[in-house]
């Protein structure tokens, strides 16, 4: 057995023996496909809604039966008179949204005035008030088309057609499209944790222990010392992208359009950056707590916020929209939907890999420099 | 050449800060040589560059033949350190961390099989092979640290510290060890903090601000320099003044 594949084997094994670490290393892209693919569904069910009808007549109770017939979207809470009398319900949360109509509705709609409708929808989650809010637009938008089909010769100007149109709509509540969405950013966060944080952990616990003395003042070479604690993590990181991948298409059916072979080879780029983040934490950081906070503050917030998996780049203000492109995480999210979503191939995607290797690039060189100058 | 260790103007410098001011000492084959001095006196730098994690400012030095500086991969394959820090992995068994470093010193598999069978019966270890190395006790783990660094059979070992935080009987044995591996022509240079260790020396040096201030044997340096005990002689180097 060779010196270096000896060492190689010391790792693995420290890896094997310390399960609990391993399980959640294996576990937690899994688990966090299914909690991402079940729980961030933007669609809202069961909207509680209540209607305001001071005098109800037969288009109300026309546009209430279609809230009713949706019983999936929408759970009916009943009508009132006045709009104060809700103002409790919609504190306490028993009624989310309501459906105001003037007096005389059907009266003034039949004498072609323009007719205000009012929807009120409880806006403290701003994500799912949105959604509540297209939801009963549509409906009401529905009825109003209907309406002017019915009556063509007779075109009152009552409702106008809501300012939100369908296609925003769907954009925001695509229950299976969400998913497809936040995987590649997902595979870049694992990667993240797994890559970068295990390996400054790795390294900066050799430093710790005082074991990094010993190997130095062996005959290991410094490059081979690294290379030998990072390549098992490339393994694990190579195994948790194929497996988020995997559950993803399972679970989710998650499509994959373009080349899988020029997926795994963009994610081996990705590996090798956050390995070399990883790498460059480990030189500054002197214990395993600091190099954990380091890499949580460091790269796991920005990888989540900056890289367009949660929030897309271009709703961010500009400051921040200049720092992202520095995240290496923003190209592979960008690569990986392409290559998943687009079926985009090499042709395309050139530019983003090219940067992203840039990125590794830099990063691997200013950390193997620290290292040598510290180990030195 | 047939010394273990040669300095001749071994210097080595932070900045303006001059850490270690041309020492100049030999170690001989066999021999077991003190290094003493205050926190910060310049030991364990100049440790670090017989061992080669330092680069020296100036002069020359040579372990085991060869040149520090320019042959430091000669150097590695025939010396052995056990740092002040425990440094065995503690979430690997005994036998697993024998198998590693003989294979980081490129010992072939049925020497590594030979030297385990051995070490462990000098260390009384057995059928503990499997045992992981945290659930040992630390004077035996720092034996077995010990015995691990002479694994590849050094013909310079390094101590830097060894018996840091055990009880006398547990450093009384490591001693033992140490004249056994020197019995066996291995020079060992250990720095210490402990001054009746300094008596067990063959040879000594006390650095005092980066200088070798006394160099001999025990009896040689008490009497150059006129004090009863060497802790009387170490009171007087590091605090001029103190004692006089």
């Amino acid at each position: 057995m060779s010196a270096f594949a000896g060492f190689v084997a010391k790792e693995v094994r420290h890896i094997l023996r310390d399960w609990q670490t391993l399980l959640i290393l294996i576990g937690m892209p899994v688990s966090q496909v299914l909690l991402f693919g079940y729980a961030v569904r933007s669609d809202v069910r069961g909207i509680r809604v209540a209607f305001v009808e001071p005098a109800p007549d037969a288009a109300t109770a026309s546009i209430r039966a279609r809230f009713t017939a949706d019983g999936e979207t929408f759970a009916v809470q009943g009508t009132v008179t006045h709009v104060d009398q809700l103002e409790s319900r919609f504190r306490d949360g028993s009624v989310r949204q309501a459906v105001i109509f003037p007096p005389m509705f059907a009266q003034r709609l039949g004498a072609g005035e323009r007719v205000p409708v009012q929807v009120v929808t409880d806006g403290s989650d701003p994500n799912s008030g949105g959604i509540m809010e297209a939801d009963a637009l549509a409906i009401l938008r529905r009825w109003e088309a209907e309406r002017l089909v019915g009556q063509v010769a007779d075109v009152p100007q009552a409702l106008r057609p809501a300012r939100i149109d369908i296609a925003t709509r769907m954009r925001f509540n695509p229950t299976l499209e969400s998913v497809n969405l936040f995987v590649p950013g997902l595979v870049a966060y694992v990667l993240v944790i797994v890559s970068a944080l295990m390996t400054a952990i790795t390294i900066v616990r050799e430093k710790e222990m005082g074991t990094m003395e010993m190997l130095l003042v062996s005959p290991l070479r410094p490059a081979q010392v690294v290379i030998g604690k990072l390549a098992p993590y490339v393994v694990l990181g190579f195994l948790d992208v194929i497996l988020v991948l995997a559950v993803s298409q399972v679970v989710f059916h998650v499509p994959l359009r373009g080349s899988p072979l020029l997926l795994l080879i963009e994610s081996l780029l990705y590996i090798l950056t956050a390995l070399s983040m990883g790498i460059l934490i480990s030189t500054s950081a002197n214990t395993e707590r600091v190099a954990t906070l380091a890499a949580l503050a460091g790269l796991m917030l920005p990888t989540l916020l900056l890289s367009g998996f949660i929030f897309p780049i271009a709703a961010l203000p500009a400051p921040l929209r200049i720092i992202s492109n520095v995240v290496p995480a923003r190209w592979f999210v960008v690569i990986a939907r392409g290559i998943m979503l687009k079926g985009a191939g090499f042709a395309e995607l050139w530019r983003e890999t090219l940067i992203l290797a840039s990125i590794t690039a830099v990063f691997l060189i200013a950390g193997i420099r620290r290292l040598a100058v510290r180990l030195g | 050449m047939n010394l273990a260790i040669e300095a001749r103007g071994l210097t080595r410098r932070f900045g303006s800060f001059t850490a270690v001011d041309a020492i100049t000492f030999d170690v001989k084959p066999g021999e077991v040589f003190g290094f003493l001095g205050a926190n910060g006196a310049g030991k364990t730098t100049a440790m670090r560059m017989l061992i080669g994690l330092l680069q020296p400012t100036a002069g020359e030095a040579w372990v085991a033949g060869y040149a520090v500086g320019k042959e430091s991969e000669l150097i590695k394959r025939r010396i052995g350190y056990m740092s002040q820090r425990f440094s065995l992995y503690d979430d690997l068994t005994v036998s697993e961390n024998i198998t590693l470093y003989g294979g980081i010193y490129g010992l072939g598999s049925t020497e590594i099989e030979d030297r385990r069978r051995q070490l462990v019966a000098r260390l009384g270890l057995e059928g503990r092979e499997g045992a992981l190395v945290r659930s040992l006790p630390l004077g035996w783990k720092q034996q077995l640290a010990f015995s691990v660094a002479l694994i590849h059979r050094p013909s310079v070992v390094f101590l830097d510290e060894p018996t840091g935080g055990v009880d006398p009987i547990t450093r009384r044995k490591f001693w033992e060890l140490i004249y056994e591996t020197a019995a066996a022509g291995t020079a060992v240079l250990v720095t210490t903090h402990y001054l009746d260790e300094a008596e067990y020396c063959d040879r000594l040096t006390i650095m005092v601000d980066g200088r070798i201030a006394a160099y001999g044997t025990p009896t040689d340096v008490k009497r150059n320099a006129g004090a009863a005990t060497l802790d009387d002689l170490f009171l007087r180097l590091t605090r001029p003044g103190a004692s006089e």
